[in-house]
């Protein structure tokens, strides 16, 4: 049986952690090919549900990154989003979803190679933890309902 | 009782308030809400501690509006809600008379929002102890048996959305749960749209909560669903400083301060 590899999602503001990871690319930094990433216009826009839809739809790790604090384009984004998230995290942990699972950070435009860390480091992470199926399992049912 | 009666009948005898809004016994001689338009009809009215539905919700309702100015007859958690919807510019200054009522039992008149405001900081939200033991036993669990703890929980909930029909700050005309293009969440009766239904509403009732308890007392199927909004509270309070409605300072979600800390964002 080959290696369990894990599908990662990153959630990440359009200023900051997309520039930053475009400049690992183009700094030809390798990191795990493991994370698909979903560019959004600012941490502030990053819906909470979307974080479960990724872990309805399968993904056993996720990283949610944007401007460092005081860096945001739109001035405030990313201190909301910090409130946000503190409430988020505190609420998934009481309903027993594995936040352990959920890695946030704030990488600018210019740390490359700190998003290949953070990109492989999470890897390494949930590769340890294994698949995540819980919170997948939930959805199970409507998916095959919408296939008839 | 009888001051309150008094008041609520010279108010309406006034015509100050075209209806009065409070608690009257019901067919099954239990508590229910009442809406009084008639001075005679007062002597309806009656409070003790099975009063526990929380009336404000009727303040923001459509149909209610259209009856006129109310007076409401407002316990504590009640006086809560109406600071909150004052804060969230859904009522103002003037809208209704609040007949609040003191935990002692006592009529209790304010002058103005602001009164209600300093009579609260009196009077702060606290969770029992009986909920602290619960929400730390909830948290000891390791993460897996927490899940599933919750998953039997909420796996019987049939979105009957009672739980939203009774929150005085679920006032939405059109709630997230109805963005249907796409369904955003799944309204089947099934337990992925049942957490999500759940985890949407306690976050967007986040740092506005005020722990009325109204949500699981509607629930039909007793699912301890304020034990979600418990939770936030206390970790709010521990993240963010003094938990409870306010007039002069934004909700705790939509203000932040630059030095919010937390141990989790490499």
């Amino acid at each position: 049986m080959s290696e369990f590899e894990p599908k990662i999602v990153a959630f990440v503001c359009n200023w900051c952690t997309y520039a930053g990871a475009d400049l690992t690319g183009t700094s030809r930094i390798k990191y795990a090919q493991n994370v698909k990433i979903i560019r959004f216009p600012c941490t502030g826009r990053i819906d909470f549900m979307l974080l479960l839809k990724a872990f309805a739809e399968g993904a056993d790790g996720i990283i949610v990154s944007g401007c460092h604090p005081n860096d945001c384009h739109y001035t405030s984004g990313n201190f909301h989003a910090r409130r946000r998230w503190i409430t988020f995290r505190s609420l998934l942990d009481f309903l027993g979803i594995d936040v352990r699972r959920i890695q946030f950070s704030w990488v600018s435009a210019a740390e490359g190679a700190k998003w290949a860390e953070i990109a492989n480091t999470t890897v390494n992470n949930i590769r340890e933890l294994g698949p995540y199926t819980d919170y997948a399992k939930v959805a199970v049912h409507l998916k095959k309902e919408a296939k008839v | 009782m009888n001051e309150l009666i008094k008041k609520a009948a010279s108010l309406l005898e006034a015509n100050e308030v075209q209806v009065v809004i409070g608690y009257g016994l019901g067919s099954a001689k239990r508590p229910q809400a009442i809406f009084v338009t008639t001075p005679a009809g007062c002597e309806q009215l009656m409070f003790d501690n099975r009063c526990i539905q929380n009336l404000a919700v009727y303040l923001t309702k459509q149909e209610i509006r259209k009856l006129g100015k109310p007076a409401i007859v407002a316990p504590l958690p009640v006086l809560r809600s109406i600071v909150q919807l004052v804060a969230e510019q859904q009522l103002t200054e003037g809208d209704l008379v609040v007949l609040g009522i003191d935990p002692d039992g006592k009529l209790l008149e304010f002058s103005s929002f602001k009164a209600i405001e300093s009579f609260l900081s009196d009077h702060k939200i606290v969770i029992e102890e009986k909920y602290l033991k619960k929400i730390e036993e909830i948290k000891n669990m390791p993460v897996g048996e927490r899940f599933a703890y919750w998953v039997e929980l909420l796996e019987p909930c049939f979105k009957c959305y009672a739980c939203r029909a009774a929150c005085p700050l679920c006032y939405c005309t059109r709630c997230t749960i109805e963005n249907n293009q796409p369904q955003w969440i799944p309204v089947a009766s099934h337990l992925q749209g049942n957490l999500e239904w759940h985890v949407m509403r306690a976050m967007h009732l986040a740092g506005r909560c005020t722990d009325c308890e109204a949500c699981y007392h509607a629930c039909p199927l007793g699912i301890p669903i304020h034990l979600l909004n418990k939770s936030l509270i206390q970790d709010l309070s521990e993240s963010f400083g003094d938990y409870g409605p306010k007039i002069s300072e934004p909700n705790m979600l939509s203000s932040f301060d630059p030095d919010d800390k937390e141990s989790f964002i490499r």
